[in-house]
């Protein structure tokens, strides 16, 4: 396979953000109670990931070992300032639920860890894709929750009414992310034991 | 919603605590917010229920301009004739003072006077209500869901949790104060409100590397255990959206430092929770696939469901 489409495919299921690495858990939560929220901040993080790799990966040579972890949160906060100016004036009604989210993409473990692990040792193209499938893998999370908390706490889904009644009021309130996040990663572990045999070790949580 | 939660919640503090209002000479009258469109007036006597439900009796205006008149849309007399309920048609700004004038209050077919005061929540009870509402009713953790990297990364053993707790609750507080200071001194004047992500994740970031020294230096032991999860703390998302939502909201310095509080003793507290209960975890029988984070977050799901109940205390 082509090392580019592994990128991408191993940010979307083999090194999913969220489910496998178990970085950046607050957004996955909090911003998913339907599929709109989830694809706009999970659009805004493809953003901001693409965006930071690129420049971490071309300026890779002229930063300091010794001061790379200031000059990437600059580089993320950098990004995310403008991707939070971009937003509010794109979608105003939606952007209005996830604003604080936005910001706090900033303090996203996934990025900056994509950065310090991939973008900083790779050149830009490996890095442009690296960063294109992380973020996809973390919107395909954001989504796959934001449609299962959807459809079971409101009966719809991306705002159309699907099922025409509530079924599980509690997965729209707080506690319905933590259960939702909790059965997809322990059926993801079921999944892979059943292919390879062993259970897999549990993600980084940081 | 989060202001009106926060807005509800000390207004029931304050009908605890209300300090007592400046009353007319010869009988006790004093008022308090109540809901976000009316004001509860205690009378200290039983009053005529004619004279009680006439609204021309009763004037109220926002104190800065006198000139517009509240207009009062029903009045509740409670049972006993002392304490009354006025509902306007507009919703009060709780932050603001108003005036109320009682005109010829008539008790037992008699009139006893006329009376004017103000109703105003004071400081400590704003910030009393700021502080519980971000620590119980909307915690960080199980409400917002801020935090939960380091929430389930150190909730491993009572002993870090209580240690990661109180650094953290320390470095909350002054660096909330901190980006009030920059924000309201610095970039609020130069119009470069738009750098504020930027300048708050910075100052978080020195300001915690100070931490990281002094700490070195101090409690070599502590060091030892938290050293890892202290540099964490910038990627904690709380420490990061406080400064952010007091931007938003305008706080004042001592406001600043209690959502700081709330932030930190909220977040504490679901760890210290959390950790109990994961110490627990770890001697009992897990399926294997849910071993680990999984049954974590199933557990968090739970407290969270749990906290909901102090929505009650508003």
């Amino acid at each position: 396979m082509n090392r580019n489409v592994q990128l991408l495919w191993n940010g979307l299921i083999p090194e999913n953000p969220i489910f496998r690495l178990a970085l950046s858990l607050c957004p996955s939560v909090a911003v998913t109670t339907s599929v709109k929220n989830g694809l706009m901040l999970g659009l805004a993080v493809v953003f901001v990931q693409v965006f930071s790799s690129c420049t971490v990966a071309i300026f890779r040579s002229y930063i300091n070992p010794r001061i790379r972890i200031p000059a990437y949160v600059l580089i993320i906060a950098l990004w995310v300032s403008v991707i939070d100016m971009i937003l509010p004036v794109v979608s105003p009604a939606i952007y209005k639920e996830v604003a604080l989210f936005v910001k706090l993409i900033v303090a996203f473990a996934i990025i900056i860890s994509r950065l310090e692990l991939f973008a900083s040792k790779e050149p830009f193209v490996p890095s442009f894709f690296d960063g294109l499938g992380m973020g996809i893998g973390f919107l395909f999370g954001l989504c796959l929750i934001g449609a299962i908390r959807e459809l079971s706490g409101a009966g719809t889904l991306y705002g159309f009414d699907i099922l025409g009644f509530r079924p599980l009021m509690v997965m729209i309130l707080p506690a319905g992310g933590f259960f939702v996040i909790g059965f997809i990663m322990a059926g993801m572990n079921y999944i892979e034991y059943k292919l390879t045999g062993k259970v897999p070790s549990a993600g980084g949580a940081h | 919603m989060k202001t009106l939660r926060l807005v509800s919640l000390a207004v029931a503090v304050a009908m605890l605590l209300l300090a007592s209002m400046p009353a007319a000479a010869d009988f006790a009258l004093q008022g308090s917010f109540e809901k976000d469109k009316s004001i509860k007036l205690f009378f200290g006597m039983p009053v005529d229920e004619s004279w009680a439900n006439n609204k021309a009796n009763y004037t109220v205006y926002d104190k800065p301009d006198p000139d517009i008149i509240m207009p009062v849309e029903s009045i509740a007399l409670d049972p006993k004739r002392t304490t009354a309920t006025l509902t306007f048609k507009e919703p009060l700004n709780q932050k603001s003072e108003y005036v109320v004038q009682v005109k010829d209050l008539t008790s037992e077919g008699k009139v006893v006077g006329s009376g004017t005061f103000s109703v105003k929540k004071s400081q400590a009870t704003v910030l009393l209500g700021i502080i519980i509402a971000a620590m119980l009713i909307n915690n960080f953790v199980f409400t917002k869901y801020l935090g939960l990297c380091i929430f389930f990364g150190v909730s491993q053993k009572k002993e870090t949790a209580v240690g990661m707790g109180i650094t953290f609750t320390l470095v909350m507080i002054l660096s909330a104060v901190m980006c009030w200071a920059l924000y309201s001194f610095v970039l609020q004047p130069l119009n470069l409100g738009f750098l504020k992500i930027i300048v708050f994740i910075g100052t978080v970031s020195i300001f915690v590397q100070a931490v990281d020294t002094i700490l070195r230096k101090i409690n070599p032991f502590l060091f030892k255990r938290l050293g890892v999860y202290l540099v964490l703390i910038v990627t904690n998302c709380i420490i990061l959206a406080v400064p952010l939502l007091n931007a938003d909201s305008n706080a004042g310095p001592f406001e600043s430092a209690g959502l700081g509080i709330g932030a930190g003793v909220g977040f504490a507290i679901a760890l210290f929770l959390m950790a109990c209960v994961r110490e627990k975890l770890e001697v009992s029988r897990v399926p294997a696939t849910f071993a680990g984070l999984p049954i974590a977050f199933i557990v968090a799901g739970l407290f969270a469901l749990a906290f909901l109940g102090f929505s009650g205390l508003m």
